[in-house]
This record gives C-alpha cells, structure tokens and sequence, in this order.
C-alpha cells in the first residue's frame, strides 16, 4: 500500500510499504476514506518530539471502512468508522475511569521502557506518533490496522459524510475535553490562545459550555476570521499587548479561565520565545511555551489553566510562582477520545458544531510531503488539510473548490 | 533506537566533541553520586531506622542482583493465581522457550540468553500458599544460581490485584556480563519486568499488546512487534 512516512526533520515521503495484517483477535484493518493532517503532527515534523524512527507511518486523525476483522472485534465489514487517535483497551483500571488516554495496556511491553523512563509511567499507545507512544503505524495511509477495535472506532451512519465526521478522531473531542477542563462557569469569560482546528473547536465547545464571552489569541488574519465566525471576540498578538487587552475587557481581573490551544512551539517575537529558540536549536529545552506563560499571567486569581497544547518535556522559566500565588487551578492531558464521541456524535448530528468551515485543503495522499510544507509554512492559508488516498496525484481542491462549503 | 532517549532524535547529527563532553561529565557526576551514595548508605545501616518500603527497593549491597517489580491487574486474586502456571507461561513469558517438569515441584526451564544462545535453569517450587505467593529456588544444577516469589495480592476498594514479581540471581559474568546482557535486551530484570506487563496485559484485554504494523524500514514485519 502506499503511506506518509517520517523520514527526518522536515522529510516526509509516501512509499510503498507492506500492508498491515490482523495480529490479534481484536484487531480490525481499514480501508482509509480520509485522513488529517493535525497541528501536533508539525511537532513531528519539526524534530520536536523524541522516539521517531525514519520510516515510521504518521497519522493519526482518519476514518475508513471495516474490509478485514479479527475474532473477537465487534465491527462489521462494510462499516464506515472514525478511529480515535488514542488506543484504548477499556479494561484496565484507567480505562474504567474513563480516562482512556492513559491506558496501561495499548504502550506494548517493548516500548514502554523508554516512555516510562521520560514521564515517570509510560504513556498510553497513539497511533502514527513515536515510539513512546507505542510505535504503532499511522492512518496516513491506504490502510491501518486498528488494536482493540471493540472500544475505540465510532460506527458512523451512511448520511453523514466524512468532512462532518472526520474530527471526531481527535481535535473536536481535544476542543471538547480543553472547554470541559477549564470548568467553565455561565457567564464566563474564557480566553483561548491558538486558533488552529484545535482552538476553533474550543471556542465552539466553550460557548456551547456557557461561557458568556470567549476572547480569542493568533496573528493569522484568516485564522482570526474563522474564530470571529465562530463567536469569538478576537486578538492579533502583534498589535496589542495581549494581556493589557484581556485586563481591559475584564475590569482588570483577568479571564475566569485561560486554554492553551498552542503547545510547544509558540510563535512571537518576545524575549522569552528567541531565547527558547535558541535554546532548542542547542537542544537544551524541548518546549517553547511562550503562550503558556502568557496565559498563566493573565489568567485571573483562582481561575483555570487548561492546556490542550502538546508538549514533549522540560520547559525553561515555567511561571510557578505565579501560579501558586495565583491559586490557579491546572488541568491538562492527551485527549480520552472514547469518553466524548458517542455525544458528540450526537451533537454533530443535531447540528451543534461548524465542523467544515475550517478545512481549507482537500488533497491526494500522494501529495503529502507538498501538503505538510504548506501546513508548515503557510498557516494563513492552509488551516487544516484533508488527504484522500486514491485521488489522482496533484488534484488537489482549496477552499472555494470544495462544494459543501 | 539510539535517539529514542534524546529529545533531540531526527534533528540532525549532534557534534561529537559535545557529546564526549556531555558523556565525561556524565561519568564524573556518576562517580560523585555513587561516592555519595556509599556514604549515606554506610549511615543509614548505622542507624536502623524503621521503613515500610518493600524489601526490593531498599538500596542495600547485595551479593546477588535483586529485582522487583510490582503491577495492578484489574482482575480478582483469585483468576490471576489460577492464570499463573507452567501450561499458560509461554502466551506471556516472550523467553521462555520451554518448562520441562521433572516431579516433585520441580522443572527445568529453557530460556533465551544474549547472541541467542540457550539458558537452563533447574528451579524447584519452595512454597505455594493458594491464592497469594508462590516461591522458588534453584537447584545446584541450574546454569544460573537464582530464587524468586510471586504475590498476589489484593489492591484497595476493589481495584484488583497488586502481583509482584520478586528474583534473586547471580548474573551470568558478573557485572559487567549483565550490562551487556541489558544492552542485547535479554537480562533477566528486563526479561521479567516485560513479561510481567504481557500477564497484566492477557489478563487484563485477553491479549498480549502488539505494535505490530507496517513502517517503511524494510527490517521489519507488519506481523512481527518492533521497537
């Protein structure tokens, strides 16, 4: 079949690789009808994250149909699923609290070493994102094999088509988790900084959770749009002091609660983030968390610190005392995927969230490597990229193109 | 699988001259450490104070090398007593490449060693208390001199069980052979404690965990697990 593949910093490839096969009774393959591209995979492509191997499949946001099933999966051949990028076994003491992304069983024995020796427990297993995360292929691809597929895929009815769905895999239930996270209060004032997929779907999660107002944070005009759209107020960082802005529109207290929708590498040109650029081109800090800090100094006192944003390791000038002084309260975490879908499944359905205003590209897998320059490169333009393996090499569709929008 | 510690893997060649560097000062922090550590330890064993910390992580000389390793199994005691015996150790025990009984509670165990050599111990069962340990010890013909314990036992407000795996041996070549057998992944701590997750994992989801899938690096199988 052919696959995205990571093959160094800045180099992805589509090859020619083998296809995947069932392994255990309750795996399933998938035949791959779309597939993201998502803001933590420019981590990868970045070099930002550690334990990638050149040859690793990436991808972990994509649905497919069921064409091959093991003994003890639950799913049909023919059926259309979403997958969620966390692979879950739901049997472990974690999975039995729902919180599926830190699940002990889906990090295999082999793997599980190095990821306990970085975090202290090893992470639970996601798909196409490094080793520490279990090493297991991506969705990038013409087919994937899906472990414990009695848990996870989302069994999607005909009517809906894949752009309504799609996001399921990751960055709307990621929104939906960050809005929970900051324990909104009606009224509310919630400031989101990033408004890539994943803030987008945080400012619609926010709203729909009760805040009064949410104030939005990014320098890309088009990004900025979208979020206006969507009901936000919005603020360009590089014409205001963003947080005299967020005093200024809240009597001088601050936002009830601040979400982190950026991660490791923030943009901005501000002392703290060159001299964290520098630093991780010496590889002595792994993060960049200029709008971490940023947040966690805006954020009122007593409020709430939710961070959706990925990050890999040791931050530098981390705001603790601040946030001690503060009272702040701090929730954070890889998404539990399989907590969320069933209602937002229903939510998509009954028409509670815009889950296609944000796709601006839809492209052949086989135009990948371009795909991922631009998604790098030109985030005004490109906010967020759909890959459809057979489509014919080069016919790739923008915005205006796409007959849904 | 060199990068996989650095959060610097797929971001280019480091320069050698700071790796040395970095490597040298490694090495002279170890050796402060360890002075320091012998120091303390010396005190500590002076003054005997009272711990509640298993026997396995205290950081007393030992002649022999002592592992432990503890994990929680959301299943009852009860089914993991039974799941633990010979018939069932090769669907999680990835080494172990037979367990011959010769009566008696005793049994001669093929294992996989370094450079894919055989390893063959003679172990004969010690104690068996139903439902919670299990103890052995080698006999003096078993190529490593070992002895070991497994419990079982309850984890708190129904959350299942705590099985520990406890081992003793005299690593093959001393020291510095089970360095090198850590480095080949085939020392028997590393070799336990990951047979001990595949137990947690069968036990727990009715299979052992694999990551197996496909990658472009043609090394590999999609059916075959890889690091």
């Amino acid at each position: 079949m052919r696959a995205v593949t990571w093959q160094g910093r800045h180099k992805i490839s589509v090859e020619t690789v083998p296809d995947p096969e069932i392994v255990n009774p309750r795996d399933a393959i998938l035949h791959i009808t779309s597939t993201a591209i998502c803001g933590s995979d420019l981590h990868l492509y970045d070099g930002y994250i550690p334990g990638m191997r050149a040859g690793d499949i990436v991808g972990h946001e994509f649905m497919g149909e069921v064409v091959e099933v093991g003994s003890g999966s639950t799913l049909k051949k023919g059926q259309r699923v979403v997958v969620p990028f966390t692979i879950s076994c739901g049997a472990c003491f974690f999975c039995e609290k729902q919180q599926f992304s830190a699940c002990d069983n889906s990090n295999p024995s082999e793997t599980r070493d190095a990821s306990e020796l970085l975090m202290g427990h090893a992470m639970g297993g996601a798909f196409g994102y490094a080793h520490l995360t279990g090493g297991y292929a991506g969705g990038q691809a013409e087919y994937v094999r899906v472990p414990y597929s009695d848990v996870g895929p989302v069994i999607i009815p005909d009517d809906l088509p894949d752009d309504d769905v799609l996001f399921l895999s990751d960055i709307l239930p990621t929104g939906w988790h960050a809005a929970v996270n900051a324990d909104i209060e009606p009224g509310d004032t919630v400031a989101v900084w990033g408004c890539g997929p994943v803030g987008l779907f945080t400012i619609q999660s926010a709203l729909l959770l009760g805040a009064g107002r949410v104030i939005a944070i990014d320098h890309f005009p088009a990004r900025l749009r979208l979020a206006k759209q969507l009901g936000a107020q919005i603020l360009d960082y590089k014409q205001v002091d963003v947080r005299e802005a967020l005093n200024e529109m809240t009597g001088g207290i601050g936002p009830d609660a601040c979400i982190d929708c950026v991660g490791m590498e923030s943009h901005g040109f501000t002392p703290d983030n060159i001299l964290d650029q520098v630093k991780a081109q010496f590889y002595s800090v792994t993060e960049r968390p200029h709008a971490l800090r940023q947040a966690i100094l805006a954020c009122r006192k007593g409020g709430r610190v939710s961070i959706p944003g990925v990050y890999g390791g040791f931050a530098d000038k981390f705001p603790l005392g601040q946030l001690m002084e503060k009272g702040l309260t701090v929730k954070s975490g890889q998404t539990p995927v399989q907590k969320y879908t069933g209602q937002l499944l229903k939510m998509i359905q009954d028409g509670k969230f815009d889950t296609t205003s944000l796709v601006s590209h839809h492209a052949p897998l086989e135009d990948a490597a371009e795909m991922y320059r631009h998604w790098h490169g030109e985030q005004n333009e490109y906010t967020k990229i759909i890959l459809k393996p057979g489509l014919e090499k080069g016919a790739i569709e923008a915005k205006k193109e796409i007959a849904h929008v | 699988m060199r990068n996989l510690f650095s959060p610097s893997a797929g971001r280019g060649t480091p320069d050698p001259l700071a790796v040395a560097a970095v490597g040298a000062s490694l090495a002279l922090a170890g050796i402060g450490y360890a002075f320091w550590r012998r120091t303390r330890n010396a005190e500590t064993d002076r003054d005997d104070i009272a711990t509640d910390a298993p026997h396995w992580t205290l950081d007393k000389p030992s002649a022999r090398a002592l592992f432990g390793k503890s994990v929680l199994v959301n299943r009852p005691r009860t089914d993991l007593f039974a799941a633990w015996k010979v018939e069932r150790f090769p669907e999680f025990m990835e080494n172990v490449v037979s367990v011959e009984p010769l009566g008696g509670g005793t049994a001669r165990w093929t294992i996989k060693g370094p450079m894919g050599r055989e390893v063959h111990l003679v172990n004969s069962i010690t104690e068996s208390i139903e439902n919670e340990t299990i103890s052995w010890q080698s006999e003096p013909e078993s190529e490593i001199a070992n002895s070991g314990e497994v419990r079982f036992a309850d984890a708190p407000a129904g959350r299942g069980t705590y099985v520990t795996l406890i081992l003793a041996y005299d690593p093959p070549a001393g020291k510095l052979g089970r360095l090198g057998a850590k480095l080949l992944q085939r020392e028997p701590e590393v070799q336990a404690r990951r047979d001990l997750h595949r137990f947690k994992q069968l036990m727990e989801t009715g299979e052992v965990t694999s990551n197996a899938s496909p990658s472009a690096r043609k090394s590999e199988s999609p059916v075959e697990p890889h690091i």
